[in-house]
């Protein structure tokens, strides 16, 4: 569904290049969820807003579904089914939450069907319609709010690609388990592909496959009954890279 | 009504057709269409252009539209408004101005407002001034509202500038009895070589009077914009002020808010915001399947609203 060629990604900043990801493959298949791993700084954000088209990288060749995309825009991906999920949203003043879900949604004339009963997309994130609906998404709300309304935006999209990045990130503990059982529910969707950017071992333990970023390249990728025990076990940077919820 | 003028219409009152209740139709710088209801008078001042709008005590649920409209090139329109709003009545008064400037010459609507608000009433009044003209002419637009709130009355004033004035002057005054309400909300958008000015000045001298002002405008190209809120408490008070601003391309906004408190109990807040929109607010959009030019309108229609 997705290869990622020989990805480089080196920006400049004062005058210096960084390596940022250097000559990154991957390659992911529909129906699989997959959860990428590492320490902090190591490219995983990168490597999400490359795939999106948010940072254009350096060199290499990104093909989805078997069509070069990589000098395609950030819109021009979303059409073409990739979504992604800020790990720090953006705030919109004067846009309600049901204004952006139904900007996100394919059902663009159905706003009410995307906060109603039928199609609840925030009730899967732990807020209730009725409360949030009408709500704009500024500074009123939480960081967890946001992040919460973040996925069920991404939710509401029905992508083919679908990378959440941190989703764990500032949601309390009784949301955890919401989260988990959202993404349990997409494994079940059909020939959809689930990245998962997280430090979560509940999350680890969905995966698929677990794919280990690090100092800009791709440490590992396997099955999690695999990679897990590396990660929890054996790995230097444990505290790092891995958080028990 | 022909079409130009019908367009107008829908565009600063939301009125397809003549409305409910009472009216008063001005184009071109004359009244055309009136009509009074059972407990909303309207008539014409005896010594200057203009309408006095009496609303009967305990009036309730009804509405005034005041329209106005401009077609004409070269015309210069001042009109004096004063609405008498009677003890415990709560009305809508939708008011605007929408200028069609054919010409070369500038058009030009100054309406001068004047609220005497009295004591329990409420009232939400909503202005809405738009532009356009596929000559040359000017279309200038400049508003001057008084309100006078008496003990409890509260009013909601909604002014809204939508595109295509090219100079404004706006000045609003108030005084606040006891325990009177106001929340003033300014939108304001600029575009080409257009120029805004908004002073306002509130005088919060009643105990426990309250307001809020709420600006927001979005300034485009190289138009220019300067807002100079004033709250002055004179007595135990609450005032809220916050002007955020939108700036594009080559446009100035410049934001003044000042609050004076002549009373140890008069609690005062002001805060003014201007920047361009966050590229992070048009990647998001983005990411949703939105062109960048759309997902730019979408947050400066948010923006707005």
């Amino acid at each position: 569904m997705l290869e990622l060629k020989n990805i480089c990604y080196l920006p400049e900043n004062d005058n210096r290049t960084i390596t940022v990801l250097e000559d990154v493959n991957l390659t992911l298949e529909k129906n699989r969820f997959y959860v990428i791993t590492g320490p902090n700084g190591g490219g995983k954000s990168s490597l999400a807003k490359i795939i999106m088209g948010i940072y254009q990288p350096t060199s290499g060749k990104i093909y989805f579904e078997g069509q070069d995309i990589t000098d395609l825009s950030i819109t021009e991906r979303a059409r073409l089914g990739i979504g992604y999920a800020f790990q720090q949203p953006p705030r919109f003043k004067g846009i309600t939450v049901e204004e952006m879900l139904s900007l996100s949604s394919v059902k663009k004339d159905k706003a009410s069907d995307l906060t109603g009963s039928g199609c609840n997309f925030l009730f899967d994130v732990g807020l209730c319609p009725k409360d949030y609906e009408h709500r704009e998404i500024n500074v009123s709300l939480s960081g967890g709010e946001l992040k919460r309304i973040e996925i069920a935006s991404l939710l509401s999209r029905d992508c083919r690609l679908a990378v959440f990045d941190e989703p764990e990130a500032g949601i309390d503990l009784w949301s955890f388990s919401k989260l988990t059982e959202i993404f349990t529910g997409l494994k079940k969707k059909p020939d959809v592909c689930t990245v998962i950017i997280s430090h979560q071992e509940r999350i680890l333990q969905l995966a698929d496959e677990v794919i280990i970023v690090a100092e800009g390249r791709v440490k590992e990728k396997g099955d999690k009954e695999n990679l897990l025990d590396q990660i929890i076990d054996k790995c230097d940077c444990r505290k790092d890279c891995v958080e028990r919820a | 009504m022909e079409t130009r003028e019908k367009d107008l219409l829908f565009k600063i009152a939301d009125l397809h057709e003549i409305p409910q209740g009472a009216y008063n139709l001005r184009k071109n710088g004359e009244g055309v269409q009136r009509h009074s209801s059972a407990n909303i008078e309207i008539k014409p001042k005896e010594d200057k252009p203009g309408i006095d709008i009496i609303v009967k005590p305990g009036t309730r649920g009804e509405s005034v539209h005041i329209p106005v409209i401009i077609t004409a090139e070269g015309l210069s329109d001042l009109v004096y408004n004063t609405f008498y709003i009677g003890e415990n009545a709560d009305v809508l008064i939708v008011a605007g101005c929408g200028i069609h400037n054919p010409g070369t010459k500038k058009s030009q609507h100054d309406g001068i407002h004047n609220f005497i608000i009295a004591k329990g009433a409420h009232v939400k009044y909503v202005e809405k001034h738009y532009g356009e003209g596929e000559g040359t002419g000017e279309k200038i637009l400049n508003p001057q509202t008084n309100i006078e709130l008496a003990e409890g009355a509260s009013a909601e004033m909604e002014m809204v500038q939508i595109r295509g004035v090219d100079s404004t002057k706006r000045v609003t005054k108030a005084v606040l009895g006891r325990e009177a309400h106001l929340v003033i909300t300014e939108r304001m958008l600029t575009h080409g070589q257009q120029v805004a000015e908004s002073d306002m000045l509130i005088d919060l001298e009643g105990g426990d009077s309250t307001v809020q002002i709420i600006s927001r405008s979005v300034a485009q190209e190289q138009s220019k914009q300067v807002f100079y809120p004033r709250v002055a408490g004179f007595n135990k008070c609450r005032g809220h002020v916050q002007c955020d601003a939108i700036i594009m391309d080559q446009a100035t906004v410049r934001a003044i808010p000042e609050i004076t408190a002549y009373h140890a109990d008069a609690q005062l807040v002001h805060e003014a915001a201007i920047g361009r929109i966050a590229g992070e607010q048009i990647i998001k959009l983005m990411t949703l399947g939105l062109s960048a030019k759309e997902a730019e309108e979408t947050i400066l229609q948010g923006f707005m609203k």
